[in-house]
């Protein structure tokens, strides 16, 4: 017994070293110098006064609010858009027709795709001299690029939301087609043979069905969403600005006590995904629970 | 009527097919098209200057056998990034595997104590967000001597991955059953035998997929890289978010098309094993 313990001690123990030295170690000193603790500059009291600037300070407070509130609008935005956008397709593409395998290939494509290279991808398709843009005004439909609309680096975020949802569709679209695949198309005859329409087996069988899923699914995009960098760096504009954006260029900022203003805001932008954590685990250990 | 239903529901495909690989031909178009003006939708001409420009293909004339060894071997910085990439993604890989491959073993064939709160501990940078560490590990690092060189990329790259690799691993030793190595034993096999044939080959196809996943999220790592390497350690993602900021379409596509392809590769060769009941799958959502 004493044995087995040993072994199990022993195999743990250099992954969590890992994870507790970088990650939480990270996390740790990133809080400590969220609260004004820079041995390196000679400040060593503790206090909120970071946490306070971000948001509630006249210089920060309306970068902050609109940051958060921008961040809010495109996770969920993006979220629920990718996962209705999924759930069509995967309804839609389980009827055998020509080119299946390709359409398949196609719809799973963006999964293994950097979201960088998404965000490049967005920015030459949807710019205002880009791919649609150009074939707009081929076909007549405006004469300058500046007829066409601003969705690449526009103030509502609405290139992010497009480069999250073309990047996002293809991991629900994974994650619903093993679901209807694991589950065939019985439930749903047996709906119709009891009289249920279109609309009702999507709307009392299929969807209570994939449910469980898509919301697990969900969380991890949105909470993917809601804290990185790259996509709104390239795609956002300078106000509002998503969080992530505005804690890293807070800690790239020459002035060292801007620092604690980053560190600060990663801090809030943690907390609020680890809420989203705790009630994901707890999901999932439900769902466990009741298989 | 149903029949016209089912006709819209095809088209439906087609039509979001369609615009799913937009991105991909705008990316081929810009790539090999140096002068692609507005409002053309097929450019006037092919050109293949952006290519020449990152020095990866030799000026018209010289694009001998020799003229391209010469040229790459010039180091220009596109394979320099590229190398790194390579090699950083290799060595995490192997690290990572190496390191999760007893501790998934035990967390997926024992049951013990703290075991949920050491799934729970593992799982937890797969879901918070980089820049929640990463600001703090980067003045931890200055002072450890880690920034700005190889191995502190490679370290910090180990955070994103470790704890996927673990899980999808604890996956697989979940459903594999350890008597066939007691049968090995009691036959006279030792301990490094038995891992290698009885062991490894069970373990080996989703150790595989473990691997290229892990590989991959390395791969498309820029934050981590860009703090930690403090502009010192170039890879690919840092060069395609550099040039693309800088705004040029041509030599921005073109470094993207070399960063995409071991994706599209990846997913050409695993897409059987890419489902929403594999921990793998998971992993994707993060890169």
């Amino acid at each position: 017994m004493g044995g087995e313990r040993l072994k199990i001690i022993l195999s743990l123990t250099p992954p969590l070293l890992i994870i507790f030295t970088l990650f939480f170690g990270g996390i740790f000193y990133g809080f400590l110098q969220s609260l004004g603790y820079q041995p390196a500059i000679g400040k060593y009291e503790i206090n909120f006064s970071a946490y306070y600037n971000v948001m509630f300070s006249e210089r920060y407070a309306k970068l902050f609010w609109t940051g958060l509130g921008l961040n809010l609008w495109v996770s969920f935005a993006s979220t629920f858009l990718a996962a209705v956008f999924a759930l069509f397709g995967a309804l839609a593409i389980r009827k055998t027709f020509f080119a299946k395998t390709i359409c398949n290939f196609i719809y799973s494509l963006n999964l293994p795709m950097p979201h960088l290279v998404v965000a490049v991808g967005i920015i030459f398709v949807f710019s205002q001299s880009g791919l649609l843009a150009r074939l707009a005004s081929q076909i007549g439909l405006i004469g300058s690029p500046g007829d066409f609309p601003v969705l690449v680096k526009d103030k509502y975020g609405l290139g992010i939301i497009l480069a999250y949802i073309w990047k996002e569709a293809a991991f629900f679209f994974i994650i619903l087609m093993s679901v209807l695949q694991s589950l065939g198309e019985n439930f749903e005859e047996l709906a119709q043979s009891l009289g249920a329409n279109r609309w009702q087996r999507f709307r009392y069988v299929i969807l209570p069905l994939v449910m469980p899923n898509l919301f697990s699914a969900s969380i991890i995009v949105f909470a993917f969403s809601f804290g990185a960098y790259e996509v709104p760096a390239l795609l956002g504009v300078i106000y509002p600005q998503m969080l992530p954006v505005m804690a890293f260029e807070f800690f790239l900022n020459p002035d060292l006590n801007a620092r604690s203003e980053g560190m600060a805001l990663s801090i809030i932008i943690a907390i609020i995904v680890m809420i989203l954590v705790v009630f994901y685990f707890w999901l999932t250990q439900a769902k466990i629970r009741k298989d | 009527m149903n029949n016209n239903l089912k006709k819209i529901n095809i088209y439906a495909i087609y039509l979001g097919a369609i615009i799913l690989i937009l991105p991909l031909i705008a990316f081929f178009i810009n790539a090999f098209s140096f002068r692609w003006f507005y409002p053309q939708v097929i450019p006037k001409e092919l050109s293949l200057q952006a290519w020449v420009r990152l020095k990866l293909i030799p000026k018209p004339g010289q694009r001998s056998f020799e003229g391209f060894i010469e040229l790459w071997a010039s180091n220009p910085t596109v394979i320099k990034a590229l190398l790194n990439s390579l090699s950083i993604g290799f060595l995490v890989t192997i690290v990572s595997i190496i390191i999760a491959l007893p501790a998934a073993r035990v967390l997926g064939l024992l049951n013990f104590r703290f075991k949920k709160l050491i799934i729970f501990i593992m799982v937890s940078p797969t879901i918070l967000p980089p820049i929640a560490f990463v600001l703090g590990l980067n003045i931890n690092f200055i002072s450890w001597g880690f920034s700005g060189n190889y191995f502190g990329v490679c370290l910090v790259h180990l955070v994103p991955i470790m704890p996927y690799v673990v899980l999808t691993m604890t996956g697989i030793f979940a459903n594999y059953n350890p008597d066939f190595e007691h049968q090995a034993r009691t036959l006279g096999a030792n301990k490094t035998r038995t891992f290698l044939l009885i062991t490894l080959p069970a373990i080996a196809p989703g150790m595989v997929v473990a691997a290229l996943f892990a590989f991959l999220v390395s791969w498309s790592q820029y934050l981590l890289t860009f703090l930690i390497g403090a502009g010192k350690v170039m890879t690919l993602p840092l060069l395609v978010f550099s040039t693309a900021s800088s705004g040029n379409p041509a030599l921005t596509a073109a470094i993207s098309i070399i960063f995409i392809f071991p994706a599209i590769l990846i997913l050409f060769f695993t897409s059987k094993f890419v489902s929403g009941e594999s921990g793998a799958t998971s992993g994707f959502g993060k890169i």
